[in-house]
């Protein structure tokens, strides 16, 4: 998978999940500033990348992933 | 169809991967109507997604802590089902500090809360709801084996749930006058938004789905299954009792 289409699939999760923007969903964008997103959002977020991705997320790198392009490069790294 | 004619409530889901809304969809699916709950305007919103245009759910807010919307809600249930034959218990809530490390560093307020929204939410709701209920109906609530064994990082729940399961026993006691039972489905650990409050929840998925005897692994789906079975006049003098879907983990000694 290209980073593109990571990166497309990242933002079609986080439209999904969070009821934002499509344009609001920039790599920089933090999902608890910027997008809204409370705690039970973030859970919420990070299960549904792991069903979109096939991947496992652990507690632990949650914290990681604080912003869209963070996101992004955690998924690349795993898949 | 298991549950022709019967209505019920489903308290409380948060989305498609709730335990409560796999017990939702297999109730509908067995022909009931099913009052789907919301703990907030918040849940509404996600719960409305999952119904659409589904006639067979209605949609009802309710948090537990609130006894002025326990209340409220026998009133709306009154309304809109006149009286229901089956209710779920599905809701629990502990500090996401008091599920992970050391159970001994429970905090006092941690402990309350853990045991008020998980153990004694199913107390009040039943009281409440007990003159909306039909004779011969069926209460079921949702525990987990960490309320017989110690389960590492499930700490207070754990005790919760052994409150839980032992107002399971009592609330039996007093309904079993109007033949309605009250039970507990025990499922093993489940990827849910509320289960992802305990710490390495998918370590203890993966340790309990490897443990377990059965191959294909248990879900959502499995424990809808049980509780159409619970719901259904086929569990006829069955009350008081835990039913575990863990494909047979309690059981297992190695």
């Amino acid at each position: 998978m290209t980073d593109q289409e990571i990166l497309a699939k990242v933002t079609k999760v986080t439209v999904e999940e969070l009821s934002v923007k499509e344009e609001e969903v920039t790599e920089a964008a933090s999902f608890t500033e910027d997008l809204g997103a409370d705690s039970l959002d973030v859970v919420e977020l990070v299960m549904a990348f792991e069903e979109e991705f096939g991947i496992d997320i652990p507690d632990d790198d949650v914290a990681q992933l604080k912003t869209v392009g963070d996101a992004v490069n955690y998924i690349k790294a795993k898949k | 169809m298991l549950l022709e004619g019967k209505k019920g409530l489903v308290l409380n889901v948060v989305n498609k991967n709730s335990i409560g809304w796999a017990i939702a969809e297999a109730a509908a699916a067995h022909g009931a109507q099913v009052g789907v709950g919301a703990q907030n305007d918040r849940m509404l919103e996600g719960v409305n997604k999952l119904i659409g245009d589904n006639s067979a759910f209605t949609p009802f807010v309710v948090d537990f802590t609130d006894d002025g919307q326990l209340e409220a809600l026998a009133e709306q249930v009154k309304k809109v089902y006149g009286k229901v034959d089956f209710v779920v218990h599905s809701a629990a809530y502990a500090n996401r500090e008091d599920l992970a490390g050391r159970f001994i560093e429970t905090s006092r307020d941690g402990f309350a809360t853990a045991l008020d929204i998980s153990a004694f939410s199913l107390v009040a709701l039943c009281r409440v709801l007990e003159p909306v209920m039909n004779d011969g109906g069926s209460v079921t609530a949702l525990s987990y084996l960490g309320s017989t064994r110690a389960a590492g990082n499930y700490n207070v729940m754990g005790v919760a749930k052994a409150a839980l399961e032992s107002a399971v026993r009592y609330l039996a006691q007093d309904l079993g006058g109007r033949d309605i039972r009250v039970n507990t489905l025990s499922p093993g650990p489940i990827n849910t938004v509320a289960a992802r409050g305990v710490k390495d929840l998918g370590k203890m998925i993966e340790h309990v789905q490897e443990k377990g005897f059965l191959a294909s692994p248990f879900g959502q789906a499995e424990v809808g299954g049980s509780a159409v079975y619970l719901m259904s006049d086929l569990s006829k003098g069955v009350t008081g009792q835990i039913i575990f879907i863990d494909n047979g983990y309690n059981v297992a000694a190695l």
